[in-house]
């Protein structure tokens, strides 16, 4: 499949280099305008790439958007490089609000405005901004794009960029590492305690035309003092990690190298062999990207070694896990539950014995879809393709391996 | 009265202790089924108790009522009322599982001088995990999000069920006490901003271990937080803590969460307010009464999560529960201090 190798940077290292990029970024298009505050109904949360400093008035913390609104100055005579995106709206375009940031950076030009006009559009197409792995980045798009030197994706997974090819063009690819970390570790810890507490299936009772009266000997298992197993621990593993430490879990974790330091901070134990990690844990948690060598990491085998009463967790990427083992382990109670975010294909098909199951949560991929964390991709992303079209220091960008 | 026990007829169940002295005679509702003391408990009890189904002692009522010395209230049950004490003379105990006590009438209880005791630690961890599940749900849209996931309409993409971030967020927690203390502990690692109102300020130490900020009216909580998550226990003073003028003070993208009692809020002005977008959720594990009746206007709201008052449902606290019971009422009929004793 796709090879890629994520560039190897200490946490630390980054966010302070991201700093000094993200501050220079925002000077180059904002050198005398004001931060004017906006008025936000949505609570909106401080950009919060490591180390990042945005202007923070903490008096106005959630009344006020802490994006900047000042307007680019656009030198008399200069266009705004162009920026391909799927759609504006609909089913699987970008929100609207999104494009919004988009058009004050960029010549926002949709697929169906380039399709109709491809002579005078496909010069002034200097990036693409992938959302929601749209548009389809191919070999015919690539070769009508003679000025293309930046895919900006939204979000951190790029498995679906098939990035030999991409570079093979002299086109840069880069990724949202940062803005997804939060948001993604949220849903990690809210599916394992959905999955533990039998969230879902509580509310089915209580709102159930046949609920005459609540059962008591209706129990889960709990959170609290359980093993958890963080199988990946980057970015997102470390904060889930960090979450699941205030509820007094016990956190082992198998990486592809090991973080000496984080493992104090968070009192995570590594298990070189991940063998030991899936026969200890009541959670497991899946925290990886998708590579050539993640492919169905979990198969029968790894479900085989797992307790009877434990949860698996995936908030990575479908292929990661033997779908088709997965529907026998928990059919077969080999494992006792499992809670994904994410499936190969998404969506399943309507027929997948997943949907049949009662021991099993699954949610439309909602890792990274929050009202900020949506944001703050496409800001991520717009800093990202600036700097290369710029000629500046690239935060994010994925090389293939 | 107990040495004539042995020669009574057709009394098969009498147990002996391990001191071989017989077990204190304790009265349930039942074993088994929903309501049940779990089958699983029993091993246990057994080896304290000499347990006494309701319906076991409305048949033996001329020589049970004398013995019976304590009652192991299992979920509310058995109902405790003046006729029941009244033909209980020699009760001493009554054990109550779960923390809360609203449904006891503590009053009548000690007229009779029967003591009472709850299990408010046993219950104390799950409820905030459950707390924090329900705000994580909620938040996340996650109960809509399975429902898109296996519906049969597969027309969705995740922007049709964007909800927002607890990470950072700012958290109201009404009553500080173990539950909500707890809640605390955990959101301080979401990087949550924490707010919290109490009867009692609690010590600098404490506040600062969660990072807890102090607001001495409800309304600056109310009027701040992006999360109000109820903790208190129902008294006559939090008895419809939560009204409209409350609600009315919330963010309107604010989001309620209940895992005190369903008492605590003015469940009509609930419903008004959600409906009219006043704020924009709510996630409630109690309500009042429970199950609500199936045309209640909560079951059919897409912003409104419900589950079944199960926040201390985990085998493990179950049965700590239990045990912690055990202990309870063997204190007080050994005549020694009872651990976890409700006083008035």
């Amino acid at each position: 499949m796709f090879r890629f190798t994520q560039k190897k940077c200490g946490l630390s290292e980054f966010g302070g280099r991201f700093t000094l990029l993200f501050n220079a970024w925002r000077k180059h298009t904002q050198p005398t305008a004001a931060v004017l505050p906006s008025r936000s109904l949505i609570p909106v949360r401080k950009a919060n790439f490591r180390g990042l400093s945005l202007p923070d008035n903490p008096s106005l913390r959630g009344l006020y958007s802490r994006t900047p609104k000042a307007d680019v100055q656009v030198m008399a005579g200069e266009e705004l490089p162009g920026v391909l995106i799927l759609d504006v709206g609909g089913t699987h375009g970008v929100l609207e609000n999104l494009v919004a940031l988009l058009k004050k950076h960029f010549h926002v030009i949709t697929l169906k405005e380039f399709r109709e006009n491809k002579e005078e559009m496909r010069k002034k197409i200097q990036s693409v901004f992938v959302f929601e792995n749209r548009p389809t980045i191919d070999r015919e798009l690539l070769e009508s794009l003679p000025n293309l030197k930046v895919i900006g994706n939204s979000g951190v997974g790029v498995d679906h960029l098939d990035l030999k090819m991409i570079s093979n063009f002299g086109v840069k690819v880069t990724n949202t590492p940062h803005a997804v970390a939060d948001s993604t570790a949220d849903i990690g810890m809210a599916l394992m305690l959905a999955s533990a507490r039998r969230l879902v299936e509580g509310c089915q009772i209580a709102v159930s035309p046949d609920t005459k009266y609540f059962a008591v000997n209706w129990l889960g298992v709990e959170v609290t003092k359980a093993t958890l197993g963080i199988i990946g621990m980057g970015n997102i593993g470390y904060k889930v990690a960090q979450r699941a430490k205030a509820f007094d879990m016990r956190i082992l974790y198998h990486n592809r190298n090991r973080r000496k330091e984080e493992e104090e901070a968070v009192g995570a134990h590594y298990c070189e062999k991940m063998e030991d990690l899936l026969q200890q844990s009541d959670f497991v948690m899946l925290v990886v990207n998708l590579t050539p060598e993640t492919h169905k990491l979990i198969g029968k085998k790894e479900l085989g070694l797992m307790k009877p009463t434990a949860t698996l967790i995936n908030i990575s990427r479908g292929a990661i896990v033997d779908q088709d083992a997965l529907v026998e382990a928990l059919q077969n109670k080999v494992i006792r539950a499992a809670a994904l975010d994410v499936t190969y294909p998404e969506p399943l098909p309507r027929d997948h014995p997943f949907l049949k199951l009662n021991n099993i949560i699954i949610t439309p991929h909602i890792g990274t879809a929050t009202v900020q964390a949506i944001r703050m991709m496409t800001e991520e992303a717009i800093a990202n393709i600036l700097a290369v079209l710029n000629g500046k220091p690239i935060p994010s960008e994925v090389f293939p391996k | 009265m107990l040495k004539n026990t042995k020669e009574k007829k057709g009394l098969s169940y009498v147990q002996k202790g391990m001191e071989g002295q017989e077990l204190p005679y304790v009265l349930i509702d039942s074993i088994g089924g929903k309501h049940g003391v779990y089958e699983d408990h029993l091993e246990f009890l057994k080896k304290h108790f000499q347990l006494i189904t309701m319906k076991e002692y409305l048949e033996n009522k001329k020589f049970l009522s004398e013995n019976i010395k304590a009652v192991y209230m299992w979920y509310h049950k058995p109902v405790i009322n003046e006729g029941l004490l009244q033909s209980l003379p020699n009760l001493k105990v009554v054990a109550s599982s779960g923390v809360g006590i609203d449904h006891l009438d503590l009053k009548l209880l000690s007229s009779y001088g029967v003591k009472v005791s709850n299990t408010p630690f046993a219950v104390s961890t799950d409820t905030a995990d459950f707390g924090m599940a329900l705000m994580l749900a909620s938040s996340r849209r996650l109960v809509e999000g399975y429902q898109m996931a296996v519906s049969p309409n597969t027309e969705y993409s995740p922007a049709d069920c964007l909800g927002a971030e607890v990470s950072g967020a700012t958290l109201g927690i009404v009553g500080m006490g173990t539950i909500g203390y707890k809640v605390a502990e955990r959101a301080k690692a979401f990087e949550m901003k924490i707010l919290y109102h109490n009867r009692n300020q609690r010590n600098k130490e404490e506040e600062s271990a969660v990072g807890a900020i102090y607001c001495k009216k409800i309304d600056d909580l109310l009027q701040q937080s992006d999360f109000v998550l109820l903790s208190v226990s129902l008294t006559p003073q939090t008895h419809k803590l939560i009204g409209k003028r409350e609600l009315e003070l919330m963010k309107p993208t604010a989001t309620l969460i209940n895992i005190s009692r369903g008492l605590v809020v003015d469940q009509d002005a609930l419903v008004e307010v959600l409906q009219n977008k006043v704020i924009k959720a709510a996630a409630l594990d109690v309500t009042h009464p429970e199950p609500l009746p199936r045309d209640h206007p909560l079951l059919n709201m897409k912003n409104v999560i419900i589950t079944p008052h199960m926040a201390s449902a985990t085998k493990k606290t179950r049965r700590l529960m239990m045990e912690n019971m055990t202990e309870s009422i063997e204190a007080g009929l050994r005549g020694l201090p009872i651990p976890n004793e409700v006083l008035l």
